[in-house]
């Protein structure tokens, strides 16, 4: 390659979002205060379960396998929850991409959220669009490393404050935090806080718009979302074109100020038509408004545009209303799926019972002869006992009336199973010598636990085998 | 490799990269996606110096750090045995009889006691437990030596019938083919299996008395200080058919166990007397 030619890598062109104002940065502002307050203070909520379980509302106990979430707590096998969540949160992204384009990548994405939080950092420290622009060209001085370094050791507090908020999901919050600064916190606490810091902080501060363009892989898959109908932020350029000085003849009403293109954290002018780097956060339509009050002109030459609307409105008709564009037989699949799914689990969610047994018939050996000639059989009962506290469990059997019933190491026919954990118990069932159960081929029956603290029950069945 | 031009349809440059007259325009990749590239291959680099790769004639590179997966297999196993250090202390100075079902130190000690089991014992007992033929069943309520969890441990640690530990569990029937006539043999052994009915015969029952209830008793109760079968209940060490009782008379039968002392640990002796006691016919 010689050196003339152009190079097949380029450089980042930086970018410096100027400062806007409207109801769109408005609600940003709200999404960025509720999102962000929910990821900082949920740990910090507390939840009183009872002496033997934690008191944090929100916790994933992974050393424990468990994961609580206010009233309710998931054990590993009901990860299905989890799963249906999952389903849940893609179906979500489906819906509203296809009601209206990528609201999830210009309002609540965390890159997003994130970036205009370390965007507004930037500007308090440095200033506004055009001081940042010539602070950046400026040769380096006192003053500019001064600025460069609050900037940065600011955006640093944020990032240790992000990283740090992530582990608290994981453990005790109070605890953790008391160990974080006294230093006795486990390794893997501080690991994960600088992972995150370094991540936060590049990603944040320098990555910005290069994440959504270059390393995401939802911008790529989010064409197949979208349709004709779809509400995205568009040019009317039929109404704009041609730009030009407002007091000239034959133009339209674009003025041509670069109000929009000086708004955009993605660099990229919306004016050019739907991009991939667009990440329709709208501070285009607050900018352009903005600018089309001033000159007098109808606000809405950029705005939330479905494409179906664009011949109507070519042929001076108005566009159909909002609510014709967002309920289409797509979005009311993707709602009636979400919603069938969200059902499902909340009925789970009642239904799922308190107290669980499983039966594992030991057959090796399949039954063993006693010394009177009488017939046992042994079985692994695992009981699953979800309360806070101690219960006491009675173990009975039903389908054959001369069968009794042992429990390994007890006397008793009821057993204590520990607050919140599956226990594990050796019972044997023996039938007389000679009687039906000793000498038939195979006996059905059912174990049952009955929980005398509130008389729940369970059952589960399974097969005695005789002799024949 | 063709001439880089400006593509006057697009306003781009091209690569200048042609195949069969296509041409690749240029979008250039941003520039800190080839440094991560390169730093890729650094770290690559670095991490096989770092860590065990680079295959050699016989084996391979250990790399710098010293890592290896089995150092750290041995690592987690010493961590494991020094967090159960206090455990396996209090089950060697335990009383056996007293350690209560339900406490951490019977759960370890069921644990260790079946790991011990299966490797050690299975091969004759079974893996179940089941026992086979001249190998004791050890789930059922029938003990040739006892079946306290005291007995069981002695029995471990012991053995039964071996020539290397002096305090073996010793005893030898008389192989009766060598004094009898088949006949007396058939009567003793049509009285023997009478035995388990609850109505004796009355043929062979002098033959029985005589020579027999010294050590299996009157009733055939068996005796536990010589390790007699009970032959009076269901369970048949070798087979309660006719012809196989006829050849335990004949023969005699000589079943013989390890002193496992000599092999195990006293913890896993104790353990693993735990373990066999909670199988179901613990006394």
């Amino acid at each position: 390659m010689s050196d003339s030619s152009p190079s097949l890598y380029a450089a980042r062109e930086p970018i410096f979002p100027k400062r806007v104002k409207g109801p769109f940065r408005n609600l940003k502002w709200a999404i960025m205060v509720v999102t962000l307050g929910i990821y900082y203070l949920t740990p910090w909520i507390r939840w009183d379960r009872g002496p033997n379980l934690p008191d944090q509302a929100v916790l994933v106990d992974l050393a424990g396998r468990r994961f609580y979430f206010f009233w309710i707590e998931i054990w590993p096998h009901e990860f299905y929850f989890v799963a249906g969540l999952l389903i849940m949160a893609g179906l979500g992204l489906f819906l509203f991409t296809s009601a209206l384009g990528r609201v999830w990548c210009g309002y609540s994405c965390p890159q997003t959220v994130w970036t205009d939080l370390f965007i507004l950092v930037e500007r308090w420290i440095e200033g506004d669009r055009n001081a940042r622009v010539r602070l950046h060209n400026a040769p380096w001085s006192l003053n500019k490393a001064r600025l460069r370094l609050t900037k940065w050791a600011t955006w640093l507090i944020v990032a240790v404050l992000t990283g740090g908020a992530w582990v608290f999901y994981f453990a005790d919050a109070p605890t953790l935090l008391q160990q974080l600064v006294t230093f006795s916190a486990p390794p893997v606490a501080y690991i994960t806080i600088a992972i995150l810091t370094a991540t936060t902080f590049v990603f944040g501060g320098f990555m910005r718009e290069q994440v959504c363009i270059y390393m995401c892989p939802w911008p790529r898959i989010q064409a197949a979302m979208m349709d004709d109908n779809t509400l995205t932020v568009a040019y009317r350029d039929w109404r704009g074109e041609p730009r030009g000085k407002k007091r000239q003849e034959g133009i339209g009403d674009c003025i041509d100020c670069n109000a929009c293109v000086a708004v955009c954290p993605m660099g990229i002018d919306i004016r050019d038509g739907q991009q991939m780097a667009c990440i329709t956060c709208a501070l285009c339509i607050d900018a352009c408004d903005e600018v089309m009050d001033k000159v007098g002109r109808d606000r809405g030459l950029i705005d939330y545009l479905a494409l179906s609307d664009e011949p109507r409105e070519r042929e001076g008709n108005k566009p159909r209303p909002i609510w014709q564009h967002i309920l289409r037989p797509r979005t009311i699949l993707y709602t009636a799926i979400w919603g069938l799914v969200g059902l499902a689990m909340t009925y789970a969610l009642f239904i799922r019972p308190e107290i669980e047994m499983t039966v594992a018939a030991i057959r090796n050996p399949t039954f063993i002869t006693l010394s009177d000639g009488s017939i046992r059989n042994t079985y692994e009962l695992r009981i699953r006992n979800k309360h806070g506290e101690e219960r006491q469990f009675s173990m009975n059997l039903t389908g054959d009336l001369t069968l009794s019933l042992e429990i390994e190491g007890s006397p008793y026919r009821s057993v204590p199973v520990a607050p919140d954990s599956m226990q594990k118990f050796r019972v044997y069932v023996t039938a007389p010598a000679s009687s039906p159960a000793a000498t038939a081929d195979q006996t059905d029956m059912r174990f049952w636990i009955e929980d005398l603290g509130n008389g729940d029950r369970a059952h589960a069945d399974t097969h005695f085998n005789g002799k024949g | 490799m063709g001439e880089q031009r400006l593509d006057e349809q697009t306003g781009q440059t091209t690569t200048g990269h042609s195949y069969d007259g296509i041409e690749e325009l240029n979008t250039p990749l941003p520039r800190w996606w080839l440094w991560t590239f390169y730093l890729t291959i650094i770290w690559g680099v670095g991490y096989t110096i770092a860590y065990p790769a680079w295959p050699l004639i016989s084996g391979a590179t250990s790399g710098l750090l010293g890592y290896a997966t089995r150092g750290e297999v041995a690592e987690d196993i010493a961590a494991h045995e020094a967090s159960n250090a206090a455990l396996v202390e209090q089950l060697v100075a335990a009383d056996l009889t007293e350690v209560a079902s339900g406490t951490d130190l019977h759960r370890y000690g069921i644990a260790r006691g079946g790991a011990v089991f299966r490797a050690q014992c299975s091969q004759c007992h079974g893996s179940g437990a089941a026992g086979a033929i001249g190998y004791p069943n050890l789930l059922d309520n029938d003990w040739l030596w006892g079946g306290t969890v005291e007995e069981i441990a002695y029995t471990v640690q012991h053995g039964i019938r071996n020539e290397t530990d002096f305090d073996a569990h010793y005893s030898q029937m008389p192989a009766f083919g060598e004094f009898w006539v088949r006949t007396e043999i058939e009567q003793v052994a049509d009285y023997v299996l009478s035995l388990s009915t609850g109505t004796p015969i009355e043929d062979g029952a002098d033959l029985y008395l005589d020579n027999c209830a010294a050590c299996h008793g009157d009733n055939g109760e068996g005796m536990r200080d010589v390790g007699a079968p009970n032959l009076s209940d269901a369970i048949w060490l070798y087979g309660g058919d006719r012809d196989t009782v006829i050849e335990s008379i004949s023969n005699a039968r000589f079943g013989v166990m390890p002193a496992w002392g000599q092999r195990l640990s006293e913890e896993d002796v104790r353990a693993v007397s735990l373990y066999v006691h909670a199988l179901g016919g613990g006394e």
